[in-house]
């Protein structure tokens, strides 16, 4: 237990000490311009420094991924539901869905910003709950389209209604899938929210303090931020993976 | 009891697949009685429609030509009233259910209440042996367990009549061998008709009171074979080295591989 727990976390962690290492002393040994890149200790310094600020924001950050991530999912599980149950939902929102997963909807952020005002965190929150919603919607529908011929043929032989049949077969049966979509969007999520942010609107989140270290020459700075970003992505991830292999486990995987 | 002699009545039973590259005739001209309480096996290659046959009384498909009569009514009608329980080759356990709430999975959708369910749910589980097993996940049971799971989902609703398509056809021979018996007690116990597809000569043997043999291309009947030896709940391991046993094997496989005369009905093996 102990030696397989030391060998899946040895080796990553070795490769992060070691890149770190290396990117120190490149930076020393080059006199790399702190512009260019700041080195690991210098960001290390920063980060002390501004840590109460890089929380905050964090959790600013944290707070709209989570909202927008929410009511994406939300919107996208439902609207799967339709679509599975009816031809006509499905032919209007399969390709609504393509068409919304390939738009670059942060590029939309400034627009919105215009349209809820640049105080509001709904622009943020929206651009997220777009961004999710393609990911949920495609895996969650796949999911409720499986079910498997022998399932399909035991429902009719047990002459199950469509709600006994959704209830008993087809739903339990998407559950792994709406996480594959889940596990999909959690990491984007953040990206979304983090990157709505560099288009002007709220100074509370890592987006904007990253622009704003950054417009000021303080690139160590930025970089604590960033730092802050990569952590955010990693919990929101680890969260739903947590979550999805609670739930599956069921499933015998 | 009032239900009629006659379990499965086809008069003439015939199916055509039509698909894009052509029409496949499944099933022809296909004639076959089923009496109460009977255990006849479907054997034939693949392709011969013994699966089609089996489905078509199930109302999984629908005849294209003849006439089908389950207990005297159409098969629509026979599914409707649960008549039957069927079992697969995929055991087709819900993964997320307990094996118990798959037992009762037939119940549920029935309407009939929660204790009850359970009430009934842990009888089967103990007359498939697997009465410790009820809380577990089919994932943590063995095939050849998943296909016992499956046998007591489809005897939930004490049916008259057992549709069997090849369940033990993915499990191993001994396994299989075990099964078997256990099946014969289960079906004398419940006194349910069975029709049971398989392509195993031995199994088709030593399970039924008649072997119907199928043969391909179009799917018809070629023979059937009566199986004289022991009653049903009588029949034990050692008779698979019995003469009559062996008798019985040989007929059947000579009708498969169509030998000598076409006719061969019944076989006198005392």
């Amino acid at each position: 237990m102990t030696a397989a727990l030391a060998r899946r976390w040895l080796a990553p962690a070795l490769v992060g000490v070691v890149g770190l290492a290396l990117w120190q002393t490149l930076v020393v040994a080059a006199d790399v311009k702190p512009y260019l890149l700041p080195s690991p200790t210098a960001i290390a310094e920063q980060l002390g420094q501004v840590r109460p600020l890089v929380w905050s924001a964090t959790l600013a950050t944290g707070a709209n991924a989570l909202v927008g991530m929410l009511a994406g999912s939300v919107t996208a599980i439902l609207a799967a539901l339709l679509a599975a149950r009816s031809r006509s939902v499905d032919l209007l929102l399969s390709p609504t869905a393509a068409a919304v997963s390939v738009m670059p909807i942060v590029a939309l952020a400034p627009a919105l910003n215009t349209m809820f005002g640049t105080t509001s965190n709904t622009p943020r929150r929206l651009v997220v709950a777009v961004v999710v919603f393609a990911p949920v919607f495609v895996t969650t529908l796949r999911g409720l389209r499986q079910v498997q011929p022998v399932h399909r043929d035991l429902l009719r032989a047990y002459a199950a209604t469509p709600r006994q049949a959704a209830r008993t077969v087809t739903v339990p049966g998407a559950v792994p899938h709406v996480f594959s979509g889940l596990r999909v969007a959690s990491a984007t999520a953040v990206v979304a929210a983090v990157v709505a942010e560099y288009f002007g609107g709220l100074q509370n989140g890592l987006g904007s303090r990253i622009t704003a270290a950054a417009a000021n020459s303080a690139y160590a700075r930025a970089w604590a931020f960033v730092l802050g970003a990569i952590l955010l992505g990693l919990t929101f991830y680890v969260v739903t993976l947590a979550l999805e292999r609670v739930v599956t486990r069921r499933h015998g995987g | 009891m009032s239900t009629p002699a006659t379990a499965v009545d086809a008069r003439g039973v015939g199916k055509v697949f039509e698909s894009r590259s052509g029409t496949v005739t499944a099933l022809q001209d296909v004639h076959l009685t089923v009496a109460a309480g009977e255990f006849v096996s479907l054997i034939g290659p693949s392709g011969c429609g013994k699966s089609t046959l089996l489905r078509l009384v199930a109302d999984l498909e629908e005849p294209t030509s003849g006439e089908l009569v389950v207990f005297g009514k159409p098969p629509r009608a026979a599914r409707e009233a649960g008549d039957y329980g069927i079992t697969f080759q995929q055991a087709g356990l819900l993964p997320w259910r307990t094996v118990s709430a798959n037992v009762q999975l037939p119940l549920e959708l029935h309407g009939v209440g929660r204790r009850a369910r359970a009430m009934r749910a842990a009888e089967l589980l103990a007359l498939v042996g697997l009465a410790e097993f009820a809380d577990a996940f089919p994932h943590q049971l063995s095939g050849g367990m998943q296909q016992r799971v499956a046998i007591a989902r489809a005897l939930a609703e004490q049916p008259s009549l057992l549709l069997m398509d090849e369940p033990f056809g993915a499990l191993d021979e001994m396994t299989r061998e075990h099964l078997q018996t256990e099946l014969l007690r289960i079906s004398a116990s419940s006194g349910a008709a069975v029709l049971f597809v398989t392509h195993s000569i031995p199994e088709a043997v030593y399970l039924s009171d008649r072997v119907v043999v199928m043969s391909a291309r179009p799917g018809r009947i070629s023979g059937i074979v009566d199986v004289d030896l022991a009653a049903a709940a009588d029949r034990t391991e050692g008779l698979r080295e019995d003469a009559a046993f062996f008798a019985a094997v040989t007929a059947v496989r000579e009708v498969l591989h169509g030998a000598p005369a076409p006719a061969v009905r019944g076989v006198d093996v005392r």
